[in-house]
């Protein structure tokens, strides 16, 4: 007789086991399916590992620039294996936190590859479990190479963010295919480790989904610490030799031979949607590949439910855990908060950070909207010329008749966390005013926000 | 163990609910989530489920009664369980445990699941609406009260998209200036005439609300006024004519305000919407039409009644109306002559008054006041052209008629007066 659950899990990224926890807290019972470690993509070779070898990145920009604070480190030596192996020591202790969590809250976790079967039951091996209420697709993406021109991922000089994470050193030189967040955070790493970095994005600029002029502050900041960026940009051809590798590239109407140790491809993802028994139980892919969901994230086929990247975009860790939440109070006969997919922030972690919310510039254009711009930089604010993180700006688009925050968009050190403000006054539907109300504590880089508010009014103080 | 059907608060500003039907019948077996009743809130009509699974016991509230929030309305026992120690009374409201009022959890929609406790009721100071700033910047610019807005966001607050849906809900807050369009269809549905008198409507509670609403702003009745002139050429050659003619048989002539009261009665008839008393609780639409005839005596004014105006003829409605001022100026009229009237009409064109606004006069919804008839330059077919032009303003009790009604009558009331022929119809 199959095992009966509430609830199965198949996939432990965050949407999975956040879904998982939130479960167990409603009084489900609730088993966790997961064929690798915990945490997914994201503990182990995502969001995490990453956040740790940017950080040695920033520790050895930082140094770079210390004579001038008065402290002389010396010569700066890096060493990319060792911040490799701390990296992943971070993500061994995010993935056992993982594991900690889910015995915290009993919840079962099942070792194995899951295969989903008709009747709400998921086979991983040669057992059968049965959920009584649902069974949650969470199987995630993961990267995908363009072999149509010859960059299939050989693991050694074609490459994917899975194996950069790994590497022993920084290669001498790097061409890094796509400039979403993946491509412009191993950008600013392996510069920082001494590798010549040549950052290609297919589409106009960099940073193509977020606001233009986030890309722009990106671009010059690149390219002023000597990583090249090279935009409208199209791979022709990738020839893979034994230690190195030669692209052709055009752009702007001229071609060009670039020869690299290292090819990183960073464009684009795959869901994992093969081999787990989708057709079989009637859940159907749309036409690009994401598992067709209605509002309520419940699939074409009744009693499965889908979360996370392969439910569809936009493919963030937090998007995921929010929608693992909302499915699982859903089940509980809870009414839960509707997901605003339009306030979802998205980070991009390199130096200076990127951080948006809502609405680009261009985006109120092509809706024409009518709105006003409210901004305000770093190099204007006494704690950033105080710690020399002047780059960047803060920018809040107020529409104009209500003061509704359309959009906001941070370039900056810390732009990470300042944006939260901005979500929690878009999700409560504050307007520029409530943020310019909020006494914010001088000095601070939190201050630009508030006074990008006041300029969006037309009342900005310090400029 | 016996679960109470509480009167729940289904719109963060409600108090009380009219129970408009029953889907289910003591006896019957009820699942959680299943409608129990319609009950009409002060915005609407919306439904009251079951909060657990059952037979319907103890049906309290009898459709078309008015309960308060939190009281018993009905019991649902347990398969098979007799009601037992469970209220019955309507009047009998939650027991503490569960009635304590929480204004941090405001009527919130019910979960589509089986929860035993009772929902949220109505927050303690009904004054204070949850809204965000955002959408209490969009309902000040627009003038829509958040009061009367059902809030979607998270403990009822009202958001952005619950303004932007709500001009039907605010149309009461649109009060102080009657622009609303024009229908020349009353709003108001009336039942079938019987043969009485009168019918009595109860307040719906959305009229309840506009009545309490608007009583605060202006004055005990609040008034609004509609204004329109009217072409007098033809009632004035229509007069001519009749008077030569009641001239040769020695009957006393027909005066301008008979015409007036005559149209004015015949209009009502067809707006029975504006033929009609404001009764606390309820509003009494007049099948009779009844005109009340402003009469200045010496040390006031009073308002004395030609009844059943609408069915007399132009000669009996002047008769009455010379018999009744004299006896007002002489202080004989009886009671029976100057109580009753469903409308009124003032009428101070003798005195040169272009136009005036009347107070109207309780529990009528409504007076026209007429002004002189003036002569004056007009343009016919794009040529300026001597002609006769008289003001009528209507005033009107908003807590009864709305812009749109008011104005309805008094274009059917222009109508006759520029074509006395219709008056015949």
């Amino acid at each position: 007789m199959a095992s009966q659950f509430a609830v199965i899990i198949l996939g432990g990224g965050p949407a999975g086991y956040v879904g998982a926890i939130r479960a167990a807290q409603l009084g489900m019972s609730t088993a966790l399916v997961e064929k690798d470690k915990l945490g997914g993509v994201c503990v182990n070779i995502g969001c995490i590992p990453t956040k740790a070898l940017l950080h040695s990145a920033y520790i050895a920009s930082l140094l770079g620039h210390a004579k001038e604070f008065g402290v002389e480190p010396g010569t700066v030596k890096t060493d990319y294996g060792v911040a490799m192996q701390r990296s992943r020591k971070v993500s061994d202790q995010n993935s056992k936190g993982v594991e900690f969590l889910m015995k915290k809250n009993k919840v079962t976790v099942v070792k194995g590859a899951g295969v989903l079967q008709p009747g709400r039951k998921v086979k991983v091996g040669g057992d059968v479990y049965e959920a009584k209420k649902a069974v949650l697709i969470a199987t995630g993406s993961r990267v995908k190479g363009l072999p149509q021109i010859g960059l299939e991922i050989n693991k050694t000089t074609v490459i994917s963010s899975d194996e950069a994470l790994f590497l022993e050193k920084a290669p001498a030189s790097m061409a890094i295919i796509g400039a979403g967040a993946v491509g412009m955070e191993f950008a600013n790493i392996f510069h920082a480790f001494g590798t010549k970095v040549t950052l290609i994005e297919a589409l106009p600029r960099i940073l193509p989904l977020e606001d233009a002029e986030a890309s722009d502050t990106l671009t010059k900041s690149y390219r002023k610490r000597g990583i090249e960026v090279i935009a409208g940009a199209k791979v022709k051809k990738g020839t893979p030799r034994k230690d190195k590798v030669s692209i052709e590239v055009e752009a702007g109407g001229a071609a060009q031979t670039l020869e690299v140790a290292t090819v990183l491809m960073a464009a684009g993802r795959a869901v994992n949607t093969e081999n787990i028994g989708l057709a079989e139980c009637g859940v159907q892919v749309n036409e690009r590949g994401f598992i067709k969901v209605d509002q309520n994230l419940q699939t074409t086929a009744p009693g499965y439910y889908s979360i996370g990247d392969v439910a569809g975009p936009p493919m963030l860790a937090h998007k995921g855990m929010r929608e693992g939440v909302y499915v699982t109070e859903l089940l509980a006969g809870k009414k839960p908060h509707p997901i605003r997919y339009d306030n979802v922030p998205s980070v991009t972690y390199c130096h200076p950070e990127v951080a948006s919310i809502g609405l680009t510039e261009d985006q109120c254009k092509e809706r024409k909207l009518e709105y006003v711009p409210g901004r305000f930089p770093f190099s204007a604010s006494g704690r950033g010329r105080g710690t020399g993180e002047t780059e960047g700006f803060v920018k809040i688009l107020r529409e104009k008749k209500y003061g509704e925050i359309l959009g906001a968009h941070i370039v900056g050190t810390p732009a990470s966390e300042l944006i939260h403000e901005l979500a929690v006054a878009r999700e409560n539907e504050y307007t520029v005013e409530e943020i310019e109300l909020a006494i914010h504590a001088h000095p601070t880089m939190s201050e630009a926000v508030a006074q990008a508010a006041l300029d969006s009014l037309g009342r900005v103080i310090d400029m | 163990m016996a679960t109470n059907v509480y009167m729940e608060a289904l719109s963060p500003t409600m108090e009380e609910g009219r129970v408009v039907k029953w889907h289910k019948k003591d006896g019957d077996p009820v699942k959680t989530g299943e409608t129990l009743a319609e009950i009409e809130t002060d915005k609407a009509v919306m439904d009251l489920v079951a909060r657990a699974d059952g037979v319907l016991r103890q049906v309290a509230a009898p459709e078309g009664q008015t309960i308060p929030v939190g009281s018993v309305v009905a019991v649902i026992a347990a398969p098979g369980e007799a009601a037992g120690e469970t209220p019955t009374s309507a009047a009998q409201t939650k027991p503490s445990g569960s009635g304590k009022r929480d204004t941090g959890n405001v009527a919130t929609a019910p979960a589509p699941v089986a929860v035993a406790t009772p929902p949220a009721v109505a927050p303690a100071d009904a004054t204070r609406v949850k809204a965000s700033p955002l959408a209490r910047r969009m309902a000040k610019e627009a003038g829509v009260d958040l009061k009367l807005v059902t809030g979607s966001g998270p403990g009822g607050r009202v958001v952005k998209k619950d303004v932007e849906r709500a001009p039907n809900q605010a149309a009461p807050a649109a009060a102080a200036a009657p622009a609303a369009p024009l229908s020349p269809v009353s709003r108001v549905p009336l039942p079938e005439r019987t043969g009485t008198a009168y019918e009595d409507v109860p307040l719906t509670q959305i009229r309840k609300t506009i009545a309490k609403r608007l009583v605060t702003s202006l004055g005990p009745i609040p008034h609004f006024f509609l204004t329109t002139e009217v072409d007098m050429e033809r009632a004035a050659e229509a007069r001519e004519a009749l008077n030569k003619q009641l001239g040769d048989q020695g009957e006393g002539k027909v005066s301008f305000n008979d015409l007036i009261i005559k149209a004015t009665a015949l209009a009502l008839a067809k707006h029975r919407a504006c033929n009609a008393w404001f009764q606390d609780d309820h509003i009494r639409y007049w099948n009779e039409v009844h005109i009340g005839m402003a009469v200045a005596v010496e040390d006031g004014l009073i308002t004395p009644v030609i009844r059943h105006a609408d069915r007399k003829s132009l000669t009996e409605i002047g008769r009455e109306a010379r018999e009744l001022a004299d006896k007002a100026r002489n202080r004989r009229l009886q009671p029976n002559e100057y109580t009753g009237a469903t409308f009124s009409v003032s009428n101070l064109g003798m005195f040169d008054i272009d136009q005036f606004t009347a107070v109207i006069n309780p529990p009528e919804a409504g007076i026209i006041a007429i002004g002189s008839i003036v002569q004056k330059a007009v343009v016919v077919d794009g040529h300026l052209a001597p002609g006769r032009r008289m003001r009528i303003t209507m005033s009107c009790d908003h807590r009864v008629i709305d812009g749109a009604t008011g104005a309805a009558f008094l274009r059917t009331l222009k109508q006759m007066l520029e074509n006395p022929l219709a008056m015949l119809l």
